[in-house]
């Protein structure tokens, strides 16, 4: 089910293109993908959700109803570029960022200690910003980014800043707040976390989404007829049977296995491969090697770029 | 993954909330704003100390203007005339002692361990020279020295005067002199447009004037910088993004502007508080006793001058400054003031707040702040020449080009200022606070989320062409 989308949005800056007709849709409670290089457009776009600018042309919708300056009560945003103020007790400003988004005073404080006790730090309540380290301003601003129970949740490179362990912990309360309904809309370079995070992605470059749709099926879409082969058997021979036909990547020499990885081309089928192979070696694995998120990205940006 | 059920940790009633128990956010920056400043120690201790520091300022001079006169004074007067012996009484705290001529050899060479303050001569031909000495080791005070003077030419004066009383052979000719006394007292009295007159003092509306006008300009300048710095530290911080995703860029504008302003209301409110209080302590400290002995030390100063005119031109001159005070049409003066103030520092203050959004770092922000509060210092600089001449054309222009009338207009009410020019002056001025707001909110939008960019006038311009 649809719970956000983008139509059409457009939005040109003096004289440079930051959004040209994207469209985006995210599903309920799941977690989307934002990915592009650096300066494609996706912190413009990450704005006009927030309605902090509008877009030229093109509408967003939250639950079907066009969004307008009321939603932003339901949207939690934690930006790339962090920051609290320098001078005011970590309490007080938690309350009154949460006052801003429209809770009640009542309210904030109760939610406010839920989250300061998950993350172990109800003792920094009466302290500045100033006496913390920046992992621990992170816990502060992500508090801060959910604490009003947001419907809608945008995180721009939330793990930045992080420890292993912390990001961890993060992880894990991104997934709750999903599972307790949230949706997600999350940004970021990490591909790893995409992997292990994202249900959707779309891929924006120079303004324009090149790529979207789910994860698993987009690194299927992107395999490019590669495969590893395990094998017992003699490289040199293995290398002769397939020269002509099948054009070796790379090859792995070891005591208990072989591998090679190779790339079909001229039509050649697995089959083929196979057939080819075995008058020469023991096949002992046959698998097709699927691209990661890494590689999708950067194959996407680069075809896109050529064109 | 996950075994906590949904809302666990939420009331559920975040969203459901109706929407008359959302406080409205300006409300709230308002408040955030103006509980920060007025909290911080910097705030307290500023505006708790100024009125002490006023008064004690004042205190220090009623009390050494009282104490100076205490010091006992001794003075060896050697008179080789033999004119003044018995006529020289004490007076005040200064003792006057007779001396032969062995003593005041001595005492020419040196005073350190004497008990004297400082020799007086009188010379035998004081009568033909009109010329006495005094020596002293120490620096003479103005009062000793204009007493001794008053002493002996009065009674030179007087003893040449019934020489003549004498030889005329009119016997009631001393007192027929001393009638013809006279002491004028010039009133000024200024007719207003209604043709009544009324008595009016330049001293008291310069005075006025001028201390309106830096008035103005101290707090606008003020606090105008404490919105800019406060909107700065917000873009520096980072924490805009946040806010302005919460709130409109415009009322965190509107919020923080009158905030500021509010803690500047709060200052002057104290103030007025304190100093009213503190004038009591002092006049309870320093009255009746005191004010007593001020008032004898001044008599016994003058005694010798004209005991009658004294007792008579002292009332009358305070119900003459009372008067003038109350000529000064306090009302319409206050009206003015607040009127002024408030666009003054609503013109001010938003645009200073537009600078601090457009730039990003300190001299930036040095450099931006200069065109923007350049006519401000203009005004201060014409204030003096406004206050002297407050109808010639500096005053006028100034007064009523909407930049620099907050401060010039403040220096011209307490004369009295044409109606219609006033009401130009002040139309002008809110219709360019308007616009000024306007021109502000756009900049201060755009400007808030604009980093690294090296901003100038010409790219602020650029900014306010901007749709949308």
């Amino acid at each position: 089910m649809e719970f956000f989308s983008a139509r059409n949005v457009n939005k040109v800056f003096a004289d440079t293109k930051a959004l040209t007709d994207v469209n985006i849709s995210v599903n309920k409670q799941s977690i989307f993908g934002l990915l592009g290089p650096n300066g494609a457009g996706k912190t413009t776009l990450i704005r006009i959700i927030n309605q902090i600018t509008a877009p030229d042309s093109g509408e967003v919708f939250l639950e079907g109803r066009k969004m307008s300056r009321a939603d932003i009560g339901q949207i939690g945003y934690l930006p790339e570029e962090r920051g609290l103020y320098k001078k005011m007790k970590i309490g007080d400003q938690a309350i009154y960022l949460a006052q801003l988004k429209g809770m009640s005073r009542h309210d904030a404080i109760k939610n406010l200690k839920v989250w300061f006790e998950k993350f172990e730090i109800m003792t920094w309540w009466n302290k500045n910003i100033e006496e913390l380290s920046k992992g621990m301003q992170q816990k502060v601003q992500f508090i801060t980014t959910v604490v009003h129970k947001p419907k809608l949740l945008i995180f721009d490179e939330p793990f930045s800043g992080f420890d292993p362990i912390n990001a961890n912990l993060l992880k894990q309360e991104i997934l709750n707040l999903r599972d307790e309904g949230a949706t997600i809309i999350f940004s970021t370079h990490n591909m790893g976390s995409v992997e292990e995070l994202c249900d959707h992605i779309a891929l924006i470059n120079k303004s324009h989404k090149i790529v979207e749709g789910q994860v698993d099926e987009i690194r299927a879409r992107y395999k490019s007829n590669v495969f590893e082969v395990k094998y017992r058997g003699d490289f040199d021979k293995v290398s002769r049977a397939l020269s002509g036909q099948i054009k070796v990547l790379d090859h792995i020499e070891d005591k208990r296995a072989n591998q090679i990885t190779v790339e079909h081309y001229n039509g050649k089928s697995n089959n083929d491969l196979i057939q080819a192979l075995i008058p020469v070696a023991e096949i002992l694995s046959f698998e097709e090697k699927i691209p990661s998120m890494n590689d999708v990205f950067i194959k996407a940006v680069q075809e896109s770029n050529r064109k | 993954m996950n075994d906590k059920s949904p809302d666990s940790h939420f009331p559920t009633s975040v969203f459901g909330l109706p929407t008359f128990l959302k406080m409205n956010k300006t409300l709230l920056i308002l408040k955030q704003e103006y509980l920060k400043r007025v909290k911080k120690k910097s705030f307290i201790i500023l505006t708790l100390l100024v009125p002490f520091l006023m008064a004690g300022m004042f205190a220090l001079i009623i009390f050494l203007s009282i104490n100076n006169d205490k010091k006992e004074r001794n003075i060896a007067v050697y008179d080789e005339s033999g004119l003044f012996l018995g006529e020289f009484g004490n007076e005040g705290y200064t003792k006057y002692t007779f001396i032969q001529k062995e003593q005041y050899t001595k005492l020419s060479s040196g005073l350190k361990e004497t008990e004297f303050y400082g020799v007086l001569y009188i010379p035998g031909d004081i009568y033909t020279n009109n010329s006495a000495q005094l020596i002293s080791e120490k620096q003479i005070p103005f009062e000793v020295n204009e007493q001794i003077e008053r002493k002996l030419s009065r009674f030179i004066e007087n003893d040449k005067k019934s020489k003549i009383i004498a030889e005329s052979g009119i016997p009631d000719l001393g007192e027929r002199l001393e009638a013809t006394k006279t002491s004028i007292s010039l009133k000024t009295l200024k007719i207003s447009e209604g043709g009544e007159a009324k008595s009016s003092s330049s001293a008291m509306a310069f005075g006025a004037s001028y201390a309106m006008g830096f008035i103005i300009y101290f707090f606008v300048f003020m606090y105008g910088a404490m919105v800019m710095r406060s909107v700065m530290e917000e873009k520096k911080s980072r924490i805009i993004e946040v806010i302005i995703s919460s709130v409109k860029p415009f009322e965190l504008m509107a919020g923080k502007i009158i905030g500021t302003a509010l803690v500047g209301l709060t200052q002057v409110a104290i103030w007025v508080v304190l100093g009213i209080a503190v004038m009591f302590g002092v006049q309870s400290f320093f009255s009746p006793e005191t004010a007593q002995q001020m008032g004898q030390s001044i008599m016994e100063g003058q005694q010798n001058m004209n005991p009658a005119a004294m007792q008579t031109v002292e009332p009358n001159k305070a119900m003459e400054i009372l008067d003038m005070i109350g000529n000064l049409n306090l009302p319409f003066i206050l009206f003015s003031f607040v009127f002024y103030f408030l666009f003054g520092y609503l013109l001010y203050s938003s645009l200073m707040g537009a600078v601090g959004a457009a730039v990003d770092n300190d001299e930036d922000s040095q450099q931006m702040v200069f065109p923007v509060t350049f006519p401000l210092i203009l005004s201060i600089m014409v204030l003096f020449p406004i206050a002297r001449n407050p109808e010639g054309p500096v005053a006028f222009w100034f007064s009523i080009i909407p930049f620099t009338s907050p401060v010039a207009m403040l220096a011209r009410v307490p004369y009295g200022v044409p109606l219609w020019e006033l009401l130009l002056s002040m139309f002008l001025l809110v219709l360019t606070t308007i616009g000024a707001i306007a021109a502000a909110a756009k900049i201060y939008r755009i400007g808030l989320l604009m980093y690294g960019k090296k901003v100038n006038i010409k790219e602020l311009i650029k900014w306010l062409r901007y749709k949308n």
